[in-house]
């Protein structure tokens, strides 16, 4: 790959490629050579982080989370700077689902059904008290879930009721992470 | 009409009806035995006419039960709130889905959450919740679900 040689100075190169540490950066190793240089790095590695740069979210919101997912999709917060570009209302183009809001008893079946519906890679992510634990519903509640993650995995859980935009910023970051690092469930039931 | 000549009017039409002014609207309790021919009286009356039922619940107070009307005019602009006390152990009144037809869904609800029986109701089945919660009302205070309740 010649152009490498010019920007390789600029190009943070991360030796292991899958740590949580060098997750910003690309995983491989440039090796200079007359001419050009060479990147060494393991396919997976790649895939890994080209896939994590690049999440479409699927629309889905059940309770008040949805009023703050919506605000960092919005201008002020604007989760596509770090590549959550575009909120797909179908599950069949979404890769990470943001669980923001109560599941109830009813909604469970459904919530199953989209996550089934999705292709893989899929990402969860458990936004907010509710869907985390059922939340202020944990107690003397006949229609709640006590958390999302009894009807499907999930890789990040956020905090907070609802919580900050920044908090879901952090938590898509984290998700990012986890992805580079070959950590989602998904990614360690399938050893990727 | 202003709430002090909705009662006088009122009273003109059920001398059996007490009152509470302490809200913004006129309260006015109502006997379950008085409601029905009450009710298409706030209807049809010209200078009443409550043609908009726009709230229609029921709360638990352990002692009893009470169903809560609230009515609108939408040609003269006033509201009013009807409240109805029945009887823990057997809580039925007559429905209003043939003054107001919106009262049919939801005495449907108050019917699934809370027991009501809506007598002559047209069309009284669950809801909202699932099959299998006939006899089961949740919003009742003394409701337990051994499967899904978490006690402190």
């Amino acid at each position: 790959m010649n152009n490498t040689t010019n920007n390789s100075e600029s190009l943070k190169v991360s030796p292991t490629g899958g740590d949580l540490e060098g997750a910003g950066s690309f995983p491989g190793q440039i090796t200079e050579t007359p001419g050009g240089g060479i990147v060494l790095s393991k396919l997976d590695d790649i895939i890994n982080w080209a896939r994590s740069n690049s999440l479409w979210p699927l629309t889905f919101a059940t309770s008040c989370c949805g009023i703050e997912y919506m605000a960092v999709a919005g201008a002020k917060y604007d989760f596509s700077r770090f590549g959550f570009e575009v909120a797909r209302a179908s599950p069949r183009q979404a890769d990470v689902i943001i669980i923001a809001g109560t599941i109830v008893n009813k909604m469970g079946p459904v919530l199953k059904r989209l996550y089934d519906q999705m292709g893989d890679p899929k990402y969860v992510i458990a936004m907010g008290a509710c869907a985390i634990s059922g939340g202020p519903f944990f107690y003397n509640t006949y229609s709640v879930v006590k958390g999302a993650d009894h009807i499907i995995p999930v890789d990040v859980y956020v905090a907070g009721c609802p919580p900050r935009p920044e908090a879901l910023l952090h938590a898509l970051i984290s998700l990012q992470e986890k992805i580079k690092a070959g950590m989602t469930r998904e990614q360690i039931k399938s050893g990727i | 009409m202003n709430n002090e000549e909705l009662k006088t009017k009122i009273t003109e039409l059920l001398p059996a009806a007490t009152f509470d002014e302490s809200g913004e609207w006129l309260n006015i309790n109502v006997g379950p035995v008085d409601w029905l021919s009450f009710a298409n009286q706030l209807r049809n009356n010209d200078s009443l006419y409550f043609d908009y039922l726009f709230c229609l619940t029921c709360i638990d107070w352990k002692t009893h039960l009470t169903m809560v009307y609230h009515l609108s005019s939408t040609r003269h602009r006033h509201n009013i709130v009807i409240k109805s006390k029945l009887d823990n152990s057997k809580p039925e009144i007559e429905t209003v889905s043939h003054t107001w037809k919106t009262a049919e869904f939801h005495e449907r609800e108050v019917y699934e959450m809370f027991g009501v029986n809506f007598l002559n109701h047209p069309d009284l089945r669950l809801l909202i919740l699932p099959d299998g919660w006939e006899g089961k009302n949740p919003m009742l205070k003394n409701f337990e679900d051994p499967i899904n309740m978490i006690k402190l």
